[in-house]
């Protein structure tokens, strides 16, 4: 049965005989000539070899690139991915040998129990020690003494509503989500941990649960809030927030400003029956080919003036104490936006993802599957 | 040189690029991450999350198949009667075939947004904005969209095989239009009907791309289970026991569509 | 019968609306000043400057026309080989690889892709641009070998046993005798194979190494973070280069077909 498509394109393929290969010509030109030379990343090396960064999309400014490049002499090969679950069997089937890795937190804990990391030598990175207090606090809970990992970035999970459709103040809580009166209005996470811990934090759970019943309640109310969801997504919630596409959206603090840079009235809440936070590390694979570059990489992000362009250029918290003074002097309205600076008492109803055991993540999978389908 | 030698390449290609992979497939999903021999992620499928991701794919490629034959028919039927300019009408029926299919996809998405082009134009209007996109609506419409042309093709070229005479034949006999239209055309064209059939059906059922670009995280297909076992889920055993329990439900739709036409095994065999 | 015409004719535009207001708004918004979704704030050429400016994208498309000239050039060679060689074939190994070379066809791409890279990932291959070319080059073979079989049948064994009783050697007689022939049938596989690799997604999606892009893969990423205006210039000049070469095709196909008529009259 395929003949009869191949019969009918084979007359239409017929007529293109020469034209399609004019056409790869000619596109083969044009990007030779508006890319020059820099598509060809995997033929050429720096003069001190090349650093494979997996990564976050958009998650490092362009700009800290190409200025490690310049004064390392080490070229960046920078591929990306879209959340930590899709990263993981990359690294673990090693497919593809990456030499730093930008991991969360519970993440770094899953891949320190399985052996896929190695330790990174304190010794090649003395910038480590503008590291904060309170980051190397929490990091105690994922990677104690920071033997496998470096925090890169680190801030919240809230709620980011458009103030002109929405009173201010309306909303506080996770539980307001779940008001009628917002029916395709709001957007959720589409990320299994994110998603799961909205309900276990209504619900007054931990969301590092392991107890079958909550995740199977939290999954339900997932499905309960269903009707009322405009969409399910993770980056492109920011751009249908300013679209307006809809009003409420679950976001990382990070975003959140970015949004606020270009409409004033996104407000931000942090939930007051708590929420994540998060930290997203750099670590190196156990596979890796280049580690004394990766080190390089690391040592060069913890620099004070690279941490602070980070810092511009995503405005999630900084783990570096020099740059967050700098911060300070330079935004001082910063300090005051509960999505960068979030209140110390809600902080410490906060809690950092754990890496929870293979059982345990197969019920959150059962769960969270069984709420996607429905 | 022994002529028979110039199919070593395509021996090594098929035996590297089709059959390993797909014994390796099959060796995954009747396996657990140990290694030992297990059914379980076959019988996966019974678990509700998959069941009903599996019959929501099955509902929507059914629905999105038979709006695509119930458009191409007609546009077919009408093709054929064309007299001026036929070649261009054609080109223009086929043209956003060429395009790439995540742009195609990608323009529904745009479209469909409640910030988009058609619920700006409905407030403009004074109305409610409606709720458009992330609906099954919205899927449906996806796949009608990027797989009607492949619909299109096979009927079109099997309406146009037959031969002016039969049809007129049936008009001096005194067969009324729509006589000749389901008496004669669509008969004689079921052999293009049952490749579009296939060639549309397979796609919409296993796709997970259309579901997340237009059923905003909604709609979750067995395509979608499978993608996210291999990629986010990390139970690559899985994912390859519901591909196969897939690949299974794909051949047991197109033995019952082959039932229509004997004339498909033919066509199977070049 | 007349008073259906206007019936008629309203259903097709109806159709021809539906086929291409999607594209259409595209294209209107590649010109829009703003970045929004829905409403025009003036005209613009910046995504256009910004889509040129932009390597991500000018590198994905050197990837897409590479990748897809490689695929199709070595699934060319491979393909025709064995056509060539089926002739010679007993009839049981001839059926045999004819039934195989319909798996991918048959097959879901979801199942080719993913079983491509348990293959990459079990011997140890690592994901990047060569995993792609190969498995394009996979499911490239069997179209290949659909429009060159035809002719290498209507060929028949004739020419070729001429040629070597007329002393030719057996390689001269292919290049001289058998390719000459079937080359109608070798440059429509040949395009086939390589409009096949452009259009794919979801084969590359699953056996992509580090950095690679094609078009089909950076746009899916691009929708994820949020559909941004670059990517409606982009999809405007695809459309527009797509355009162009089959009106081109076409006009050229149809001086071709009225001199090659002109000449058996």
């Amino acid at each position: 049965m395929n003949n009869t498509k191949m019969i009918s394109r084979f007359s239409l393929f017929k007529r293109m005989v020469l034209f399609a290969i004019i056409i790869s010509m000619l596109c083969t030109m044009l990007s030779a000539c508006s890319s020059s030379g820099d598509d060809e990343d995997t033929a050429t090396v720096g003069e001190n070899g090349v650093v494979y960064v997996y990564n976050y999309g958009d998650y490092v400014d362009p700009d800290v690139v190409d200025m490690f490049e310049e004064e390392t002499g080490i070229k960046v090969i920078y591929d990306t991915f879209d959340t930590n679950e899709e990263m993981y069997p990359i690294i673990s089937s090693s497919s593809v040998k990456y030499d730093v890795v930008g991991a969360g937190d519970y993440m770094v804990e899953k891949m320190i129990q399985n052996d896929l990391l190695s330790e990174i030598n304190h010794d090649n990175v003395p910038n480590f020690k503008y590291a904060s207090e309170m980051c190397l606090e929490f990091a105690e809970g994922y990677d104690p003494g920071n033997v496998y990992s470096m925090p890169y970035t680190w801030g919240t999970v809230g709620i980011l509503y458009n103030s002109r459709n929405i009173p201010d103040g309306e909303i506080t809580l996770w539980s307001d989500l779940w008001k009628d009166k917002y029916y395709d209005d709001i957007m959720m996470m589409d990320s299994l941990r994110d998603g799961l811990m909205i309900p276990l934090k209504i619900l007054g759970c931990s969301c590092n649960t392991s107890n079958e019943d909550e995740i199977s309640k939290a999954a339900d109310k997932l499905i309960e809030q269903k009707e009322l969801v405009y969409k399910y997504a993770t980056d492109a919630i920011r751009d249908l927030l300013l679209n307006e596409s809809a009003n409420i959206g679950v976001i990382y603090s990070g975003e959140a400003i970015y949004c606020q840079e270009d409409d004033e009235d996104m407000h931000y809440v942090l939930p007051e029956e708590g929420s994540n936070i998060w930290f997203d590390t750099w670590t190196i694979p156990k596979v890796a080919e280049n580690k004394e570059n990766a080190e390089k990489w690391i040592n060069f992000m913890y620099r004070p003036d690279i941490a602070l362009k980070t810092y511009e250029y995503l405005h999630y918290g900084t783990p570096n104490v020099e740059a967050e003074k700098m911060i300070a002097e330079l935004y001082p309205e910063d300090f005051e936006n509960p999505a960068l600076f979030p209140d110390e008492s809600l902080i410490a109803k906060c809690e950092t993802y754990h890496y929870l055991g293979k059982e345990t993540d197969a019920i959150y999978n059962k769960y969270w599957k069984k709420f996607k389908a429905s | 040189m022994n002529k028979k030698a110039l199919s070593a390449p395509y021996v090594i290609w098929i035996i590297g690029g089709t059959l390993i992979p797909l014994a390796l497939m099959l060796y995954y999903g009747l396996t657990d991450g140990e290694g030992s021999f297990t059914l379980s992620n076959i019988l996966a499928i019974g678990e509700p999350g998959h069941l009903k991701a599996l019959l929501t794919a099955l509902l929507l490629a059914a629905v999105s198949t038979l709006i695509c034959f119930l458009l191409a028919f007609p546009i077919a039927v009408l093709l054929r009667r064309v007299k001026r300019a036929k070649g261009l009408i054609i080109f223009l029926f086929l043209l956003p075939m060429w395009m790439n299919f995540l742009l195609r996809t990608m323009a529904w998405q745009v479209l469909l947004e409640k910030g988009g082009v058609i619920n700006s134009i409905i407030s403009w209007l004074g109305f409610e904005k409606l709720r458009l996109i992330n609906t099954p609506g919205a899927v449906i419409m996806g796949m009608v969209y990027d797989f009607l042309p492949f619909m299109l093709l096979p009927i079109n070229n099997a309406v146009s095989k037959i031969a002016l005479s039969t049809t007129e034949a049936a008009y001096d006999l005194g067969a009324s239009e729509m006589q000749v239209v389901f008496k004669v055309v669509l008969p004689l064209s079921v052999p293009g009907i049952v490749s579009g059939i296939t060639m549309v059906f397979v796609p919409a059922l296993t796709t997970f791309v259309i579901s997340n670009m237009l059923g905003g995280g909604k709609i979750y297909l067995i395509g979608n289970i499978i993608e996210q076992e291999f990629t986010v889920g990390d139970n690559w055993n899985l994912g390859a026991g519901l591909s196969i329990v897939m690949m299974v439900f794909i051949l047991i739709s197109m033995l019952f569509i082959a039932k229509f036409d004997k004339d498909v095994e033919e066509d199977l065999a070049i | 019968m007349k008073k259906h015409g206007a019936l008629r004719v309203i259903y097709l535009v109806l159709i021809i609306i539906f086929l291409y207001a999607p594209i259409f708004t595209l294209m209107v918004l590649s010109f829009n000043e703003g970045k929004s979704m829905g409403k025009w704030t003036g005209f613009s050429l910046r995504w256009y400057a910004s889509m040129f400016s932009d390597e991500e994208i000018m590198e994905a498309l050197g990837n897409t026309v590479f990748i897809a000239l490689v695929s199709a050039l070595v699934s060319t060679v491979i393909g025709t080989a064995v056509c060539i060689a089926l002739p010679r074939m007993n009839k049981k190994i001839r059926d045999a690889f004819l039934a195989l070379n319909n798996i991918p066809l048959l097959n879901a791409d979801i199942v080719t892709g993913l079983s491509l890279m348990l293959a990459f990932v079990a011997f140890g291959v690592s994901l990047s641009m060569g995993t792609v070319i190969l498995s394009h080059i996979t499911f490239c073979i069997p179209y290949v070998i659909l429009s060159v079989r035809p002719r290498v049948k209507q060929l028949g064994n004739t020419g070729y046993e001429a040629a070597l009783d007329l002393g030719a050697t057996p390689g001269q007689a292919l290049f001289k005798v058998i390719l000459p022939e079937i080359r109608p049938g070798i440059t429509a596989g040949f395009l086939m194979a390589f409009t096949m690799s452009v259009d794919d997604f979801i084969v590359t999606h699953f056996t992509r190494g580090a950095g690679v892009n094609t078009l089909s893969t950076l746009i899916y990423g691009q929708v994820r973070i949020g559909i941004r205006p670059t990517v409606y210039a982009l999809s405007t000049i695809v459309f527009v280069t797509v355009l162009i070469v089959l009106v081109l095709a076409n006009v050229f196909q149809g001086k071709g077909a009225r001199a090659r008529q002109g000449k058996r009259i």
